[in-house]
């Protein structure tokens, strides 16, 4: 019986694959795409002014508020001046450190540091946010605590808050691939390139740098799109800043179809990012 | 390989300045769990443990704890099957539209969970006219965790090859027992991690679950958000943050012990 059946599957390849393929597509295009399509259409829908109903009329009003106000236009480009100072810090601690792992560590350390520098992303999202909370909290915190002595004071709560939270949050993903990239770069390589009379800073610049720019944009996709579409912990330490998120967050109870539009920002954002690093061949490498 | 000792010791202290920029906030969570004033205040002035069994005790917790259990096993079953099934198809066949089902995979997880979140809750009340509860949580966790488990499973098939099936084959074993004894003991490792991450990305998951989730339910991180505010609770919101700071090194022992391929799980 259950030969016969194996022997029934066996010769139909076809029937094979659409069993293998049916449920995942279904459960992707149906209900994922199939949402992401309703969002969109949403987007071009208006709300009725005495009842809060979503009207199906199309008409690109929202399109325009959207544009002209320059309410919307700021935190357009707040958060897209903290996505990339976001990027651009971790960027900064994480060469550094996955060098240190992947060159100088003792092969016996290399493991440890790997798993020390994985283990804070299984932690809970809000609770590193809220840890944070405590470091930052003016006067009563930690840092105004041990930093105060030498004349530094926390920033407080807000755009810069923000910078470090989300900063704490994503290192991690910049520094992985920055490690992998650096464990596969032979060391003849930067051998080869002190023997040849570079320093260590210009082996940097013109050796490693670009061999590991591949991993630079693997990371920065994670650092730079997760930072975009984020409202959490602008609640949470951004004081009364608003980023992208926080808009879309509001707009949901009261327009959605306001919140569908305002929604598009960060994706077209990030389809425009995803072709910039396209062209550059980045992800060709990976 | 030469590098100046100067610029060794640089990199070194680089590295202890960034873990301690990594630790000093999570241990700041596990001391302030045992601080005995009610508001929060650094340093403590002194040290209990009754908040943590207080927080034991706790309906709230418990319950959100439960729903979080739950969602995230579900969610997990949903995205091994579908996960796997993808990777299989995509290994071992050529089929019209492959690119694009594999870059349809990745988009749950790409695009920002806000995004997600209000296309599902949007598809669920206004078009379908569902009312959200643990289905729609579920439903959402699955649809940005079937990636995980996808990449795990790919990456392990396509280093499996098909010559181990196919000398199983050849000995004349048919397809149902060549799978059972050959090809999933070989994957078992990977489809591990995968559920593992997928598990712990259901059950840290918030944004998704704040517009899926009906009124009714509370996973554990919109319990913790919901209480953040209130002052009242705040000792305990502080021992379930402890908790969950502690019970991360878990996954990372385990993905250690099982797995060689890869350190992190399989996130990359």
């Amino acid at each position: 019986m259950k030969s016969s059946v194996a022997r029934w599957m066996y010769k139909r390849p076809k029937f094979r694959l659409v069993a293998l393929l049916a449920a995942p597509t279904l459960w992707l295009v149906v209900a994922y795409l199939g949402a992401l399509g309703a969002l969109l259409v949403t987007a071009f829908f208006t709300i009725d002014s005495f009842t809060g109903d979503v009207v199906a009329q199309f008409n690109l009003g929202n399109f325009q508020d959207m544009l002209t106000d320059p309410a919307y236009r700021n935190v357009v480009l707040r958060t897209l001046g903290i996505a990339l100072s976001v990027t651009l810090i971790c960027a900064t601690f994480a060469i550094p450190m996955a060098f240190f792992m992947a060159k100088i560590a003792k092969p016996r350390n290399q493991k440890i540091l790997v798993a020390l520098v994985l283990t804070p992303l299984w932690a809970s999202y809000l609770v590193k946010i809220y840890a944070w909370r405590s470091m930052l909290e003016p006067r009563t915190g930690v840092i105004d605590w041990v930093l105060g002595p030498i004349g530094i004071r926390s920033p407080g709560f807000g755009g810069p808050a923000i910078v470090i939270g989300l900063s704490y949050l994503w290192l991690p993903y910049m520094i992985l691939p920055i490690y992998a990239g650096l464990e596969r770069l032979p060391n003849s390589l930067l051998d080869a390139s002190g023997d040849l009379g570079a320093g260590n800073f210009y082996t940097f610049r013109r050796v490693i740098l670009p061999l590991i720019f591949p991993s630079l944009v693997a990371g920065s996709m994670f650092t730079f799109s997760l930072s975009l579409g984020d409202y959490i912990t602008a609640q949470i330490i951004g004081g009364k800043l608003q980023m992208l998120g926080n808009v879309v967050y509001q707009n949901f109870s009261i327009n959605l179809p306001f919140a569908a539009t305002i929604a598009t920002i960060p994706v077209a954002i990030m389809a425009i990012y995803l072709w910039l690093v396209r062209r550059t061949g980045a992800l060709a490498s990976l | 390989m030469t590098i100046s000792n100067k610029a060794r010791y640089a990199l070194m202290s680089l590295m202890g300045v960034g873990l301690a920029f990594i630790y000093i906030p999570l241990s700041v969570v596990i001391i302030n769990s045992f601080n005995s004033s009610r508001t929060f205040s650094w340093p403590p002035q002194s040290f209990t443990t009754q908040w943590w069994s207080k927080a034991i005790g706790n309906t709230g917790v418990r319950k959100a704890f439960g729903w979080s259990l739950t969602a995230g096993l579900l969610a997990t079953a949903i995205a091994l099957l579908l996960g796997t099934s993808l990777a299989f198809a995509v290994s071992r066949y050529d089929f019209f539209g492959k690119e694009v089902i594999s870059l349809l995979v990745i988009l749950p997880i790409s695009l920002p969970g806000v995004v997600t979140g209000i296309a599902l809750s949007n598809a669920f009340n206004q078009q379908l006219g569902i009312s959200t509860g643990l289905m729609t949580i579920v439903i959402g966790h699955a649809t940005f965790t079937i990636v995980v488990v996808y990449n795990n499973a790919l990456a392990r098939l396509k280093r499996m090859g098909t010559s181990l099936q196919e000398a199983s084959m050849d000995l004349g074993a048919n397809g149902i027992t060549t799978f059972r004894l050959i090809t999933l003991p070989n994957l078992a490792s990977a489809l591990f991690a995968g559920a593992l991450l997928a598990f712990g990305l259901s059950f840290d998951e918030i944004v998704v679950t704040t517009f899926t989730a009906g009124p009714g339910i509370q996973t554990l991180p919109i319990w913790i958000y919901n209480n953040l505010f209130r002052p009242n609770q705040a000792p305990i919101v502080n021992v379930v943050a402890a908790t969950l700071v502690i019970v991360s090194v878990l996954p990372i022992y385990l993905s250690q012990r099982l797995s060689q391929d890869s350190t992190s799980g399989g996130r990359f």
